[in-house]
């Protein structure tokens, strides 16, 4: 019954990927059930941005069921939930009016809820759903207050009728409408400083829904963001663009930065889902810049690395909790102080999570450096703006950009190096064993996709590229360069990574060769490691997840905050014995202490102040109702 | 197709063959600076041979990590070879992704090795790699932003065709923005390259070591690599810095005179620097760890002004 539901699921994505190939490469549909539900009935259709989002959905969740058939020891709760999750997904891109769009959200939205529920038993997961439940409503609230709004002054709440008429709406209601929907999408998003929720729901779920909901859910608040900037509203002031490229200058940064310093793997993933979504943010920020300047080429050029980069992201960020995912089912915890040596013991995981933190890391030839290297490039070209203040916050985006990249080289260092690598650093280490044949086979096909589209620029370039003139309702560029180059902007910049990999591929080969012709001594001799003389190597001489990171606390302490703790316990005898030290060094969130902290203060000091009206006294009501009708005859 | 692949060839054998001549003369310099009559620049081919000579050993603890990494990390650095304008002003490999390409290829040479760091399991490794990455992370913004500052005057971010830009243009360069530039990428270079005064080459007490803790496990032919590699990356660090800043001499690669040319003034450019370099490592001390931090954030503000300066004074 378990597997059944998720092949089930399987072939639901086979049948969204190709359906969204098909939207793609421009073929398009519509399906319209007006009885099913009130205002506007249920509509989709099939558009080449829908198609793609649809199509990444698809695409991931084939790898994700297949891998969740082979997760050993489940029970198969959850299922039904999993399969209303990703049905529900599947509908949003295709929405094709608020009603249908707002209630497959609302699913999505359910349904992720009882799948981070999974774990009832502990508070922490009690916890991270809680949070999750109360910022998906917030968010919600925003999304219809804005839906509602525009409806009500177009008259309709056709998304199809608002691309025509929305853009001659005065600019105070388009404003409105746009903070309204670009909260509630940023909040699915994991936008800092609405990411709160990301961190503590993305790890509670089982690893093949955390794969699903990093990978491909936050995307939908992306696409969202999509349309409202790009395609709803038609393009809007450039406060809109500069919003966008600040929001993603502070997630990435932020993002990688908590991800950084995090012992707990899955989470650690999860920040680092805040940093993708930030560096996505900083190419649409500046496709619609570049939109409202009338600079379409780069605009497209900005609108393909967001989108190039969402997919990207989707695949690598799959691979990664997939692997996670074994990993702690291998070890039975997600503290990666627990961890080490398992490279030896899953050397099938060890492989496919380096090609995924390699990719993540933007190392070349792999896909994330491509999705990188393009929003870079879209960055660089800002001096074609002739506006000093955009060009400022521009610059701040490619630094914040280039600081990014070198963070989550060491942030991915850290994560596998400390996983994989040395000595077990605890008995279930120790005993770990490699994943089961299908979470293989789901692993393999993820990091043969990384490489894939790492190698392939210049054949997903061009069709991503009419995704994105499509929604900027443009002429596609004509095809930049040869099979082999991708050329940018003329003769800006190119991009080959089949030129990188034969290089290196060629380059390896040198010192092959060159140690033979030299003749180089081939002998080996294992030995332990060496360490000053001491007699035995344990692993609690290795340098731990918290050493490792210690450099940036120490550097950004002014951003981490972290607080100390020593407890030392000495021996009842004498003080010269201690039987117990504890250590702890947490960092704190400022978003906690300076926003959300004192944002329920008051909510709860409003409340307290409001909840003085409810007495319990029936008189005390009645004179409120007595005082209400007098109220309105004056008023009438 | 034969002149390019001859120019490569060129190009890899100047960066492969030449990188421990310049590590050879920087210590001779250092030590003749200092009153001692040192080593010849020569030595560190002999280490290299004494090395290659020798058995390596393998920590039991470690995984093919530690034994691929020596390999990629000199792939890398030869493929960078090719990116940088050595020799000619059209590398061979300039079309495969410029300046971007170059700062990420020499972070995969940088995530394997401290991959390799962490893989003996002992604490001088873990350590050594984390400072190591500490460093690379937060120098490259700058190298991005430097770099990117020059491309701006030059339209391009071709580093050949910004070369060509300012030989053709000198007037180009003379601003206040292109000195800010240089500092901010002289000191990412002394940081990236493990000189002093963030790292000391010539230490030997591996707590205060960085790049040399991290390495301290390798031996034998993988030493040799790893050393081989390190020579080449202080190579094409300085080759870059003085090629972008001083352009005069590269040329088209029209001919062998050309590029023959080109080796002459670069010699002669990385003379200069490599005193500077020398001159500048006698005379101060290694920063403490946690200050160093606040060097990168210099230069880093020092990058972010002349860029600043492009915009506010174009």
């Amino acid at each position: 019954m378990t597997r059944l539901a998720y092949g089930l699921v399987a072939l639901i994505g086979i049948a969204a990927a190709g359906l969204g190939g098909y939207g793609v490469v421009g073929g398009a549909g519509t399906l319209r059930l007006a009885w099913l539900v009130p205002l506007g009935g249920l509509e989709l259709t099939l558009d080449p941005l829908g198609g793609l989002f649809l199509g990444l959905i698809g695409f991931a969740a084939v790898p994700a069921s297949v891998y969740a058939m082979g997760y050993p020891d489940g029970d198969g709760r959850g299922r039904f939930a999993y399969v209303v999750f990703v049905v529900s997904m599947c509908l949003v891109p295709v929405a094709a009016n608020a009603m249908t769009f707002v209630i497959a959200w609302e699913l999505m939205s359910l349904a992720s809820y009882f799948l981070v529920l999974h774990d009832r038993e502990s508070e922490e997961s009690i916890r991270a759903a809680w949070i999750y439940a109360v910022m998906t409503h917030v968010g919600l609230a925003c999304l219809l207050a804005g839906m509602l709004l525009l409806g009500a002054d177009l008259g309709s709440l056709r998304f199809a009728d608002w691309r025509v008429s929305a853009p001659a709406l005065d600019p105070t209601t388009r404003n409105a409408v746009f903070v309204l929907l670009a909260l509630g999408f940023a909040g699915k998003a994991g936008v800092i400083p609405l990411h709160v929720w990301l961190p503590l729901a993305h790890p509670a779920a089982p690893s093949h829904v955390s794969a699903l909901m990093s990978g491909v859910m936050i995307k939908l608040g992306i696409y969202g963001l999509l349309r409202v900037t790009l395609d709803w509203l038609g393009s809007g002031p450039p406060w809109w663009g500069v919003a966008l490229l600040i929001a993603g200058a502070v997630s990435s940064v932020i993002g990688v930065l908590y991800a950084v310093v995090e012992q707990d793997l899955k989470r650690l993933l999860a920040f680092c889902s805040i940093e993708n979504i930030g560096i996505i943010l900083l190419g649409i920020g500046s496709a619609a810049l570049y939109q409202v300047a009338g600079l379409e080429a780069l605009a497209l050029l900005g609108l393909v690395a967001a989108l190039y980069h969402t997919v990207n992201h989707a695949v690598f960020k799959a691979l990664l909790f997939l692997g996670a995912g074994a990993v702690v089912h291998a070890t039975g915890t997600r503290n990666m102080e627990a961890m080490g040596g398992l490279i030896k013991r899953m050397p099938w995981t060890a492989a496919c999570f380096l090609v995924g933190s390699s990719a993540i890391a933007a190392l070349p030839p792999l896909n994330g450096f491509v999705s990188e290297w393009l929003t870079f490039l879209a960055l660089f070209q800002n001096t074609r703006l002739d506006a000093v203040g955009q060009n400022v916050v521009f610059t701040l985006g490619i630094a914040s950009l280039a600081l990014t990249g070198g963070l989550a080289m060491v942030c991915f260092v850290k994560a596998f190096g400390i996983t994989f690598l040395a000595l077990p650093r605890s008995d279930a280490a120790a005993g770990a064993h490699e994943a089961s044949p299908p979470m293989r086979v789901a692993m393999l096909a993820l990091a043969a996709a990384c490489v894939a589209l790492g190698l392939g620029p210049t054949l997903v370039v061009p069709a991503f590229g009419s995704v994105a003139a499509s929604l900027l309702r443009t002429t596609p560029p004509a095809a930049g360069g040869t099979w082999l180059t991708l050329r940018v902007s003329g003769d800006f910049a190119s991009l080959s990574t089949v030129a990188i990999a034969v290089s290196i591929a060629v380059s390896l080969l040198v010192p092959l060769l060159a140690l033979r012709l030299v003749g180089a001594s081939r002998r080996t001799r294992s030995y332990e490691t060496w360490g000053c003389g001491r007699i035995v190597q344990t692993a609690r001489m290795e340098y731990t997840a918290t050493a490792f990171a210690n450099p940036f606390k120490r550097v950004f302490d002014f951003f981490y905050r972290p607080t100390k703790r020593l407890d030392i316990e000495f021996h009842p005898e004498s003080r010269f014995f201690v039987e117990r030290i504890e250590y702890e060094n947490p960092t704190r969130s400022i978003f906690d202490d300076w926003l959300y902290r004192p944002a329920l203060d008051l909510l709860h000091s409003v409340a307290r102040a409001v909840g003085a009206l409810q007495s319990g006294s029936a008189n005390q009501y009645l004179a409120y109702i007595l005082a209400a009708l007098l109220l309105m005859l004056v008023l009438a | 197709m034969i002149a390019e692949v001859a120019g490569a060839i060129v190009q890899v054998l100047v960066v492969g063959a030449g990188a421990p001549l310049l590590v050879g003369a920087l210590r001779t310099l250092k030590a003749r600076l200092v009153g001692r009559r040192g080593p010849s620049p020569w030595q560190p081919y002999a280490n290299l041979r004494k090395l290659l000579a020798k058995e390596a050993v393998v920590s039991t603890t470690t995984s093919w990590v530690f034994r691929a990494t020596p390999y990629i990390l000199a792939a890398t650095l030869l493929v960078t070879g090719l990116i940088v304008p050595v020799t000619t002003t059209r590398p061979p490999l300039a079309f495969a992704g410029n300046i971007i390409l170059l700062v990420y290829l020499f972070m995969l040479g940088t995530f394997f090795l401290a991959l390799a760091g962490l893989d003996a399991g002992s604490a001088f490794g873990g350590m050594g790699a984390s400072r190591e990455v500490a460093v690379a992370a937060l120098a490259e913004p700058t190298v991005i932003v430097a770099v990117f500052a020059l491309a701006l005057r030059a339209d391009t971010i071709d580093l050949g065709r910004i070369v060509e830009r300012f030989r053709g243009e000198p007037w180009l360069a003379a601003n206040p923005a292109h000195l800010l530039a240089f500092a901010a990428f002289f000191i990412v270079m002394l940081a990236e390259t493990g000189r002093l005064p963030v790292d000391n080459p010539a230490t030997h007490l591996e707590l205060t070591m960085i790049h040399e803790a991290m390495v301290l496990e390798y031996s034998g032919r993988y030493l040799a690599l790893v050393e081989w590699a390190a020579a080449m990356k202080l190579f094409l660090f300085m080759t870059l810095l003085a090629n972008l800043f001083v352009p005069w001499g590269l040329r088209e690669p029209t001919g062998p005179v050309a590029v023959l040319l080109g080796l002459l003034a670069l010699a002669g450019k990385l003379a200069l620097l490599t005193t500077a370099v020398a001159v500048l490592e006698t005379g101060v001390a290694k920063l403490r760890l946690f200050r160093v931090p606040e060097l990168l954030a210099g230069s880093f503000a020092l990058a972010f002004l002349s860029l600043m300066a492009v915009f506010l004074v174009r």
